[in-house]
């Protein structure tokens, strides 16, 4: 794994920014070589909370795992980490294992004869409070909302009655007192009577009985314990896609295919329908909702991304049912362009927010789309992921790969973008001005070992011709070497650091993290 | 170890901590029982510090013990010690679920209206400005409702502490904290002095109807209604008067909304006269409002409204909108309408209502959407107290047989609901004309809660017009129909037999039910003799001993 050599770092001088150098930072889940993945180990939702304290990994078995920050807090149990690794200087986010909980179980929808798997489509962190986590987790068709606390684990120490005793007088079941301790399993009916009868019968003396004791409790040790606490479930026909919270920390909102329903947290028996693109007749149905995100600071403000490849910016203030949208950003395709495969691959698989809700990155089958919310004649950049890819679309078709959904995501600081690719690759290119950072990384532990520049600014700045020239050149020699992109090795989910630079991707069922 | 008669307590007291949580729940649930056993002291000293550690529990424990603290004063030696239950109740305030800090806040509120004002000012207000100061949100929402407990016995010092710790609560990042602090709002106004409402309070609202959460703006609408009654007429109209129709005018349907829903509280804040001038010209907006949930949130209100009005204005100003509402393309702004339309009857008096009101009537009850139909036939009362009932009932008849063959059973179930007080509004005459044909159609209906609802409704209609009325147009009809070949209608002849009887008497149900019923005993459907046995059950008490 480690053989390949690192070239450098696309060092195009032209940007502010200077392009970053990306190392290698911690792996979870590594795969020993010739190991079998097994389809539930999988990782199939990568999310950061908003501190970037913690990092919540859900897979298709449902599971949830909790990570969290090491390197702030002490530096205990990240030394294994150190010595695992060679950059001995580390100011980089450090993660440490924290906790995994079941979020889902596999399901089985009697009246639909369906089968729901647990397989978890996307986490979302929300308010934490006193400490404990509190997290959104969700399948095709159920939300969970999951808290995670330190709990004391408590010793009881000095009782009144002997638990021993206690216990052997009820299984005689003959006295008094264990009877009435099994009539408040049962019922509390009893128990009441026992205890006005006890009230009737004994006046308590004004001071007191002093024989009773409190129980003393002592804390040893503490341990986290994931309560699910609501479930917000039967209000998708179609399976969810995406869930997101609104900024007034009170309501949040799930999408489907069809429809996004907007829930309270406190209230999962009853959630409002806010878009439904349903038509009449299904046969007219000619597009689909693939993902919705709240806007990170106006609370009425939600974007969703559409299967035709277009973002709408709906205001919830305008109506109940938000049908209309109130911005449209979309890039008419070139007519002459059209081919069968123009729709499938217009189809917008991720929508992100940058941190201060100005940009909205979209993610196409080829390309990364970068939108200004107060620009909807058209992207402000376009970045080429998979040109290379077009030739193949055919095969990639034949064997459904096209269909990959990859997400992206935006740097904290707004300057870069990153998604994901196959072979394990993922790309990240600089988004500020003048800047034509493009890099390749590979989800190894030698991320460099694939290291390709491929410049692939957008086609519409043409400031740089060399560059065009570059790209004339060096494309092709992706290409050649194209037969060893791997198809099965997708690297779908990746998130990045809320403010540092580092990026969480997840190679099959392996955890990468990288930092600059 | 304890006596034997000590059992039960000592083991109520251990459960206090058993892994069990449905025990534990049953233990605090007793907690006055252990309080009484302990002693006063001893509770204090021991009971109070051992639950104030045991805040770590599942939340359903935390609410009950939420609950049980805030009637403990008793337990702990009366009002003089009751700060000791105080720090318990702090911790509850601080835990993540909000059902738990609400009622730990309700409990707080009630031990802190019950304590010494000597007692609130060294051990309340404290612990309000903790909370108010904590690091998380929990615990700075949980300030927000305790202001007005803390606020009227602190010292002239502390009062301007607590106002302007209120203010600082009221700009929080957190928006669950402004949410808190504009829904406390009205009540902390209410302990204030006039002098500093009108600044320091005014101030805040002002900055929470700006906020840009629109669910902080939300709750201010409300804050509007308990400021506007506090203060003085003409500050009112200076100061609240203005937000509200900004309000009323918000880019958010859902504040609209609250408006429209909020409008009758406010216009009585702001008096009758500023009514007239600002809120009506607001009010009317809102009927018009693009937005189909605030027109029925503001349909909903028409009768209310008009009523604080002049007729003269209602005509004039409310009623053209709700001659467009009665046509609006939304059903539910339609029902919304047809449910308070009646009650605009008396107050616009009988000319306006046969000139104006009346096409209105018409045309909501030949609506397409049965529930608009329904929600008017339901008030007909009202109606007919001002103009009678004449006029409505050449347009109700065709009206009610069309609910009453309506394809969905739950319409017909809901105006079989309304006949006995149609019956009462229209009269015998008018009943027996075209009613009651009806009423015997119903009890071979397909749906069994039909059947049901119509034997029911036979027995309503014969406590209105007499066991004589009933001999002649109900009895007969109904006796006939045992001669249905299907088993199903017989039994509903058997059960509107049995609900009868009482109000028939008992010479009628001896000469003429009894005999059906005992002949129906030898049906050949076992399930009839069943219900035979049955119903002669519910008849002993009413046929005389003789038989």
């Amino acid at each position: 794994m480690n053989g390949g050599d690192g070239g450098d770092v696309a060092a195009a001088p032209a940007g502010p920014p200077p392009p970053l150098d990306w190392k290698f930072s911690q792996v979870f889940g590594e795969r020993t070589a010739g190991e079998e993945v097994q389809e539930v180990d999988i990782i199939s939702a990568i999310e950061f909370d908003k501190s970037g304290d913690h990092l919540a990994t859900g897979d298709r078995g449902g599971r949830v795992v909790l990570f969290e920050r090491a390197d702030t807090k002490e530096n205990g149990g990240s030394r294994r980490d150190l010595e695992k690794i060679d950059y001995p200087t580390s100011r980089h986010p450090e993660f440490r294992y924290k906790t995994e909980f079941q979020s889902h179980e596999p399901e089985f929808d009697y009246l639909k004869s369906l089968e729901i798997e647990e397989k978890i489509n996307k986490i979302r962190w929300c308010q934490t409070a006193n400490g404990a986590l509190f997290l959104l987790s969700t399948n095709d068709k159920t939300i969970k909302f999951w808290k995670v606390q330190e709990k004391k684990i408590k010793k009881v120490a000095s009782m009144n009655m002997d638990p021993s005793k206690a216990v052997g007088k009820g299984n005689i079941g003959s006295s008094s007192v264990s009877s009435s301790t099994n009539s408040h399993l049962e019922n509390g009916g009893y128990k009441d009577k026992s205890s006005t009868n006890l009230i009737n019968d004994f006046k308590f003396p004004p001071g007191g009985i002093p024989s009773l004791r409190l129980p003393v409790v002592s804390y040893n040790e503490t341990s986290l314990v994931s309560r699910c606490r609501r479930v917000y479930a039967h209000a998708h026909d179609y399976h969810i896609n995406s869930i997101s919270n609104n900024s007034d920390g009170e309501t949040f909102i799930s999408a489907d295919d069809l429809r996004i329903n907007l829930w309270n947290l406190e209230i999962s028996n009853q959630s409002f329908n806010i878009v439904d693109v349903k038509p009449v007749n299904m046969e007219d149905l000619t597009e689909v909702i693939t993902c919705a995100e709240f806007h990170p600071t106006h609370c009425s403000t939600l974007a969703y991304s559409s299967s035709k490849g277009s973002v709408r910016l709906i205001d919830l203030r305008q109506s109940a049912l938000c049908d209309k949208h109130s911005k449209l950003f979309d890039e008419q395709e070139a007519p002459g362009s059209k081919s069968f495969f123009t729709e499938i691959i217009a189809s917008t698989s991720d929508i992100k927010f940058g941190r201060d809700g100005r940009y909205i990155l979209s993610r196409d089958y080829m390309t990364l789309k970068l939108w200004d919310i107060n620009m909807d004649s058209g992207p402000v950049s376009t970045f080429q992921v998979h040109e290379y890819l077009r030739p193949k679309l055919c095969d990639l078709y034949e064997n459904d790969s096209i269909f990959d959904k990859f997400e992206c995501c935006l740097s904290g600081d707004g300057q870069r973008v990153a998604t994901g690719s196959y072979s394990n690759l993922f790309r990240v290119f600089g988004c500020g001005p003048g800047s034509n950072e493009s890099t390749t990384l590979e989800a190894s532990k030698n991320p460099m070992r694939r290291q390709v520049q491929t410049p692939s600014r957008p086609a519409r700045s043409l400031s740089s011709i060399t560059r065009a020239v570059r790209r004339g050149g060096e494309s092709p020699g992706v290409d050649a070497n194209g037969n060893s992109f791997d198809f099965t090795t997708k690297l779908l989910h990746l998130a990045w650091h809320p403010s540092e630079n580092s990026i969480a991707c997840a190679a099959a069922n392996s955890l990468y993290m990288y930092y600059a | 170890m304890v006596d034997e008669p000590l059992y039960p307590i000592a083991v109520l007291i251990d459960e206090l901590k058993n892994d069990d949580i449905q025990l534990r729940l049953n233990s605090i649930r007793r907690l006055s029982t252990i309080a009484r056993a302990l002693g006063e002291e001893r509770t204090r000293k021991e009971l109070i510090p051992f639950l104030s550690e045991n805040n770590d529990d599942d939340d359903e424990v935390l609410l009950a013990m939420a609950e049980e603290l805030g009637v403990f004063i008793p337990y702990v030696g009366g009002i003089e010690f009751a700060h000791v239950l105080l720090p318990p109740l702090e911790t509850l305030c601080t835990v993540e679920e909000t059902c738990v800090r609400d009622k730990a806040v309700e409990s707080l509120c009630r031990i802190g209206s019950q304590m010494r004002e000597t007692d609130l000012v060294d051990s309340f207000v404290p612990l309000v400005k903790r909370l108010a100061g904590g690091e998380w949100f929990t615990a700075r929402v949980s300030a927000c409702g305790l202001f007005h407990i803390a606020y009227p016995s602190a010292s002239e010092t502390l009062k301007a502490e607590l106002r302007s710790v209120f203010g600082q609560l009221c700009q929080d990042d957190m928006p669950m904290v402004r949410r808190a602090a504009a829904t406390n709002l009205g009540k902390f106004a209410a302990t204030m002095e006039p002098a500093h409402l009108k600044t320091d309070i005014m101030q805040i609202f002002e900055d929470l109807t700006q906020d840009d959460q629109d669910s902080v703006r939300l709750l201010a609408v409300e804050g509007c209604a308990a400021l506007g009654k506090l203060l003085e007429p003409q500050d009112c109209v200076a100061h609240i008067l203005p937000v509200i129709v900004n309000f009323s005018q918000d880019k958010s349907w859902r504040v609209r909304y609250m408006v429209a829903n909020q409008l009758y509280e406010l216009c009585e804040a702001v008096g009758p006269e500023p009514t007239k001038t600002d809120l009506v010209p607001s009010y009317v907006r809102l009927l018009r409002d693009n937005e189909a949930e605030v027109r029925i949130a503001a349909a909903g209100k028409v009768t209310k409204f008009s009523r604080i009005l002049s007729p003269e204005l209602a005509i004039q100003h409310i009623l053209p909108c709700v001659k467009e509402l009665s046509s609006d393309s939304s059903q539910h702004v339609r029902s919304a309408l047809a449910s308070v339309i009646m009650g605009m009857a008396p107050v616009l008096g009988k000319e306006a209502t046969i000139e104006q009101l009346l096409p209105i009537f018409l045309s909501l009850l030949k609506d397409e959407f049965p529930d608009v139909r329904l929600n008017i036939i339901s008030k007909l009362d009202q109606v007919n107290q001002v103009i009678g009932i004449d006029l409505l009932s050449q347009s109700l008849l065709p009206a009610i047989v069309e609910l009453a063959e309506d394809r969905h059973w739950r319409v017909r179930l809901a105006i079989i609901e309304y006949i006995p007080l149609l019956a009462s509004q229209l009269g015998v005459g008018f009943f027996d004309d075209k009613l009651g044909a009806l009423c015997m159609q119903w009890l071979q209906d397909k749906v069994y809660s039909i059947r049901d609802a119509a034997a029911n409704n036979l027995k309503r209609l014969a406590e209105e017009f007499g066991p004589d009325w009933a001999m002649q147009h109900i009895v007969p009809q109904v006796l006939d129909m045992i001669k249905n070949p299907h088993y199903l209608y017989r039994m509903t002849v058997l059960r509107a037999i049995s609900l009868l009887a009482p109000v028939m008497g008992s010479e009628i149900t001896c000469s003429k039910l009894l005999p059906v019923v005992v002949t129906a005993s030898k049906d050949r459907v076992p399930n009839i003799k069943f219900n035979v046995a049955k119903v002669l059950q519910s008849l002993v008490p009413i046929v005389d001993q003789s038989i």
